[in-house]
């Protein structure tokens, strides 16, 4: 469990970032955070693995409070997989890059080669495990950043913005990565802008806006709520704009995607005797 | 480190000493170091570092320059431990000189520190580039001093973020012996050296797409004027190197 308790942070520059945050990730959960640019969110879950300290209130992780814990003891636990693959890469070979955070946490070497090997199969990326990190395309560099923390199996895996600048087939490439984690009973957090990615998956999300949780929920309560997601500068799903926008009782709107729409609508055409197929 | 890039990057904010001419406050850099170099007695250097507290209020940067000269803390107190240590040396035991001698080399550090750092919080890139082509240099090295400036504090958080990254990954830097730790700054640098010449490559494209040369003589849109302020604060500055040096030669 991640307990996040009346967090404010400061940077050193004076800017306050977080502003009384409270949130507790169960395991086993799959949290979304969204909010518009600069509200919090990588500031957030900085503090879940100690990168970033709280000036004021206490992140505890599996009941270690983070300002007694290294940033290496609880990287174990809380595994984050940061925006831009770019800032991590350092090896000569792909399977060198996955092997760095065994090593670091040393992992015996047999348990290495083990644990890479399957994890690059898993990634898709089997067939690179000698490449440069630096000829990898953009979603291949993308899954070899998730793969070098995967690959440690941490209790807790957030995502800051896994999707940006991804095309559908990468996407859908890390929403599996995200399934087969949570199948494994573990935790996924992640940080995303993608409302598509999100009404998808439909995790549990939390609306930040500057500095402040605005609302915790199921994803049908949450996205669907044009108040709630305009205070997060976010637009509602296009098919809950479409429910509002149909403006009839029989059409609810907490509708997320076309299926849902289709789910009410099918049954309203066939009464009316206009439904083929 | 990071307080140390934030203490240089120009801050704007109305004031003064912003409003002056590079040039005038270059004067006025030059004024101090010269003084701060040509000095060893604290007294002078304590003096002089006095001097600057009323120019950075009334710059209004107050908090930034505390900032910058705290970042530098670590690299004053290694500077005052090897002058004691090297006096320890050779006078072969802890003497009054070699104290003094210790604060002065500090003392001389947290100036030139302050003074340069006053100087860049105050004077924005494309001032002090006009300065410099006011000084005919050419425009390339101009250009490309300025950009180096201007890239600094975006560097210094990349260099953050690889931290960040890399101690996700379990690279504890902080244990190990010495070998081990030069061993741990790879992860870091090997990230920032690739993103370095990336965005290299990207801003010399974006200069070429918007006919970076393509004319011999570039003109431009503002102009550097020397103001009745400038004029005055560089006399100052003069007297002030004057007087100093007629009132107690070094
Ligand atoms: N290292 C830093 N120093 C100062 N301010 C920062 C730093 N990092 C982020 N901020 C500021 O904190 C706020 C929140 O940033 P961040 O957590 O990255 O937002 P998000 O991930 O939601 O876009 C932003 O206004 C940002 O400018
Ligand atoms: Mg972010």
């Amino acid at each position: 469990m991640i307990e996040v308790k009346d967090v404010y942070y400061t940077y050193p520059n004076g800017f306050t970032a977080l502003r009384g945050v409270n949130l507790t990730i169960r395991k086993g959960e799959c949290v979304a955070i969204m909010g518009e640019n600069g509200a919090g969110k990588t500031t957030l879950v900085k503090h879940f693995n100690g990168l970033l300290k709280p000036t004021r209130g206490t992140v505890i992780v599996d009941g270690v409070e983070t300002k007694d814990a290294s940033v290496a003891q609880l990287s174990r636990k809380v595994g984050l997989v940061f925006q831009n693959p770019d800032h991590q890469f350092f090896s000569e070979t792909v399977e060198e890059e996955v092997a760095f955070a065994l090593r670091n946490f040393g992992f015996p070497e047999d348990e290495v080669e083990r644990r890479v090997e399957k994890v690059l199969k898993r990634m898709g990326l089997l067939g690179y495990r000698k490449s440069s990190p630096f000829s990898l395309s953009g979603g291949e560099k993308k899954r070899l950043a998730i793969a070098s923390i995967v690959v440690f199996e941490p209790e807790y895996l957030v995502l800051d913005e896994p999707t940006i600048g991804q095309d559908y087939i990468q996407k859908v490439e890390i929403r599996r990565v995200i399934d087969s984690y949570l199948e494994t009973g573990r935790t996924v957090v992640i940080v995303t802008h993608d409302l598509e990615f999100v009404v998808d998956l439909r995790p549990r999300v939390v609306l930040m806006s500057r500095g402040r949780i605005i609302a915790d929920g199921k994803a049908e309560e949450i996205l669907s709520d044009s108040k709630l997601m305009d205070d997060a500068s976010l637009l509602l799903p296009q098919m809950t704009e479409l429910a509002y926008k149909l403006g009839n009782p029989k059409i609810p709107r907490t509708i997320l995607d076309e299926n849902d729409m289709l789910e009410v609508v099918k049954p309203l055409l066939k009464h009316r005797g206009g439904w083929r197929s | 480190m990071m307080r140390v890039f934030e203490g240089l990057r120009f801050r704007r904010i109305p004031s003064p000493v912003h409003e002056l001419d590079p040039r005038s406050k270059a004067v006025y850099v030059a004024v101090v170091s010269i003084l701060s170099i040509v000095y060893s007695d604290p007294l002078v250097l304590t003096v002089l570092l006095i001097i600057q507290i009323p120019l950075v209020y009334a710059a209004k940067v107050v908090r930034f320059w505390l900032n910058s000269l705290r970042g530098s803390t670590f690299l004053a107190v290694f500077i005052f431990a090897v002058n004691l240590l090297t006096s320890y040396l050779y006078m072969g035991g802890f003497t009054l000189e070699g104290l003094l001698t210790a604060t002065a080399m500090t003392l001389r550090f947290i100036l030139l520190m302050g003074v340069f750092s006053l100087f860049f919080l105050t004077t924005t890139p494309e001032d002090l580039s006009l300065a410099l082509e006011k000084l005919r240099i050419p425009y390339d090295i101009c250009f490309a001093f300025t950009a180096a400036m201007r890239f600094v504090p975006d560097i210094a958080l990349e260099a953050q973020s690889i931290m960040d990254a890399q101690k996700s990954r379990g690279l504890e830097l902080e244990r190990g012996g010495f070998i081990e730790r030069i061993r741990k700054t790879l992860p870091i640098l090997v990230p920032l050296f690739i993103r370095s010449f990336q965005r290299s490559l990207e801003l010399a494209e974006a200069m070429e797409s918007r006919a970076y040369g393509a004319i011999e003589k570039r003109t431009s849109l503002y102009e550097l004027k020397m103001s009745k302020n400038d004029y005055v604060f560089m006399i100052l500055s003069i007297i002030l190197l004057t007087a100093t040096l007629l009132i107690k030669p070094p």
